[in-house]
């Protein structure tokens, strides 16, 4: 029981440094796993309760490969098909309105005859470009700041971790729809409102990291070389945290996908001719209370599986990272 | 299973909130003077929004006086002070939406809010709590197996999405649920009966929506408990399958989540946000998505702030749950 109690001091101490990350913030809806195995990755380690070693890896690589594939299709499907495919997303044919999936109209048609297949690709190509540049957005913030508050220390750390803790009092969702709101929809609306409430964790996982890197003895040779303050930072410690950051960037796009469909979805969010696939279920709900179900069934498909192929792979990446800390993704 | 009543250290609970609320009622101003100054940094204008479609033939000088009428000529930092010292005596202003004192929406509404969270989040718990332990018993399972990977999918789910196909096949093609809103159409009166009925469909997508993330949670811990000693022993004592499950494993594997249940607020409030909105349930997340839809200020100005209060509460629920269930932490050191 000792080394369990040594272990929580020792995490007690890590919540200090980070700012109470876990508890006192805001939990990320995407990664409860991540969560868990920030959490409880210390005291799983050495205890091996998933015996079947051969299989389990089998499962990793399976899985690793389905979300590489699914993940390759989305990215291939929303670059290639709109100049590949010489086929009009808004063509309206009133004679095949609302027709059942079938061979021709894969996924149906909606209620202006509009094929669903094609309409979903181009929404998937929306949200995914809103997401991408949300999280791009948020990624820098969030490194620039954390970095900052992590390098600085002292009260310029104190103050801007508070700014940090305030914000993300907010709920996300709420603060991106009064932001929206304030500011009517529009595409660069949305973008700000998604970056706007994702950089925190970004911020906090940065400085932590910044904030155990600072006492390792090769920054201690930089210093004592005489290395400026912005040479240690940049050429030092950003490197050092990239990685990092890259990985919360990756893991961020799905979560800012789903947030600009939520937005679309409550008619907040992007403007109907630029249709995300928010836009999509949120027109498909006239259809469905006449009992049309694929113009709603598809869209939220092409919602999850990215988010999933994405988790996937970032949990492939972490266990090959930290082979120690055992992914909980098992899908 | 008999215990000694442990007396709750309420001393310590009391300190705790109490520098907890010195943190929180610095987070609440801030947010309240953000909240206006991301309205004055945006292209909103209360006298158009006031004035709606009469403002498009209205001459200068009316608008001016207008502008006048309603303070908006001030500066955002002079209308915040006033909307601040107004909302400390309980004028939170008037909602041109709902036609009514923000306060009266608040208080009407707050209450179905609550009953949908509070319903939505008991199943979540308890579903989830037995979904990860059945999952956490066989590790690799088939069993576990299918319920990660549901719990992933429905993390990955938007809640709107399932609301949607939740309504198209409970109300449309079994019909044996109502749609949506609190009664129905024809009834003039909320009964109970009409209210229960009418609950569990959004009640059910939200509990739906917050399940994953328990399931997760408890068959993560549970799993890491019955690889520890208490339950070896236990097992080496003969003791049933079930009560080492549910009696050692599942009482030390729940501590973090129980911890962790107050700083889920941020996420019910958003499961809310969508679900009342679909399902047009007369509670406050609805009315904040119909304000911000309307660019309704004082209302949404409201709802964020008390939003943010109830986030703090849940935080502070999160501690003080931290202290009193886990002995090797003492509440007068958080």
């Amino acid at each position: 029981m000792a080394d369990v109690a040594a272990e929580k001091a020792e995490k007690t101490e890590k919540a200090k440094r980070t700012g109470r990350a876990g508890r006192a913030g805001q939990s990320e809806r995407a990664a409860p796993a991540a969560d868990a195995g920030n959490a409880e990755g210390a005291e799983q380690a050495g205890t091996p309760w998933r015996a079947h070693g051969t299989d389990r890896r089998s499962t990793r690589t399976l899985r690793l490969r389905v979300s590489a594939a699914l993940l390759t299709l989305t990215v291939l499907a929303v670059l290639l098909v709109p100049p590949l495919a010489q086929l009009d997303q808004q063509a309206v044919d009133l004679a095949a309105k609302l027709q059942p999936p079938s061979w021709a109209h894969p996924f149906g048609t909606d209620d202006v005859g509009r094929d669903l297949l094609l309409r979903c690709v181009y929404g998937l190509r929306v949200s995914l470009l809103v997401g991408v540049a949300a999280a791009l957005t948020a990624t820098v913030v969030g490194t620039a700041v954390g970095a900052t508050a992590g390098a600085l220390g002292g009260w310029v750390d104190r103050s801007v971790m508070r700014v940090v803790d305030t914000i993300s009092s907010v709920p996300h969702l709420l603060l991106g729809i009064f932001i929206v709101a304030m500011f009517r929809p529009g595409v660069w609306p949305v973008v700000i409102s998604v970056a706007l409430t994702h950089w925190l964790s970004t911020a906090r996982i940065v400085r932590a990291e910044v904030l155990s890197l600072r006492s390792r003895p090769y920054i201690d040779a930089a210093v004592s070389g005489g290395a400026s303050r912005w040479r240690v930072a940049v050429r030092h410690l950003l490197p050092g945290v990239l990685p990092q950051a890259a990985l919360a960037a990756v893991l961020m796009v799905p979560h800012a996908m789903w947030h600009e469909s939520a937005l679309s979805f409550l008619g907040l969010g992007l403007p109907t001719h630029t249709a995300s696939l928010g836009n999509l279920i949120q027109e498909a709900r006239g259809s469905l209370l006449a009992g049309q179900w694929w113009p709603t069934l598809f869209p939220g498909l092409f919602i999850i599986v990215p988010t999933l192929a994405v988790a996937g792979l970032a949990g492939a990446w972490r266990e090959r990272v930290n082979p120690r800390r055992r992914s909980e993704l098992m899908l | 299973m008999t215990r000694s009543p442990r007396r709750l250290p309420w001393g310590a609970m009391a300190r705790l909130a109490g520098r907890r609320a010195l943190f929180a009622g610095p987070v609440v101003l801030v947010v309240t003077f953000g909240v206006f100054a991301i309205a004055a940094a945006s292209p909103f204008d209360p006298v158009k929004a006031y004035a709606g479609t009469a403002a498009l033939g209205a001459d200068q000088e009316t608008l001016d006086r207008l502008r006048d009428n309603l303070g908006v000529d001030q500066s955002f930092v002079v209308r915040w002070w006033d909307w601040l010292t107004a909302a400390l005596t309980g004028d939170l202003g008037h909602s041109p939406v709902m036609r009514q004192p923000v306060a009266e929406v608040i208080g009407e509404r707050l209450v179905w809010s609550a009953l949908l969270c509070a319903v939505a989040f008991a199943v979540a718990v308890l579903v989830g709590t037995l979904l990860g332990v059945l999952a956490a018993r066989r590790p690799g399972s088939m069993l576990d197996r299918a319920v990660t990977s549901l719990a992933y999918t429905l993390e990955a789910a938007p809640v709107f999405w399932i609301a949607l196909l939740a309504v198209w096949l409970f109300a449309l093609q079994w019909d044996v649920l109502p749609a949506g809103g609190l009664t129905d159409t024809a009834s003039e009166q909320v009964t109970p009966g009409q209210v229960a009925s009418h609950i569990v469909l959004p009640a059910g997508v939200l509990a739906v929506s917050q399940l994953p993330w328990f399931t997760l949670y408890v068959r993560q811990g549970v799993g890491d408990a019955l690889a520890e000693d208490p339950v070896r022993g236990a097992r080496a004592r003969g003791i049933g399958e079930g009560t080492v499950l549910f009696g050692h494993a599942l009482r030390s594997g729940l501590l973090p989540v129980l911890t962790l249940i107050g700083s889920r607020v941020p996420e019910l409030i958003t499961g809310a946000l969508l679900v009342e909105t679909v399902f047009s349930w007369p509670g406050i997340a609805a009315a904040t998505v119909e304000a911000a839809t309307a660019v309704d200020f004082p209302l949404l100005a409201a709802l964020t702030v008390l939003a943010t209060a109830a986030v703090l509460a849940g935080n502070l629920l999160a501690d003080l749950l931290y202290g009193l269930f886990d002995p090797r932490v003492k509440l007068s050191e958080m």
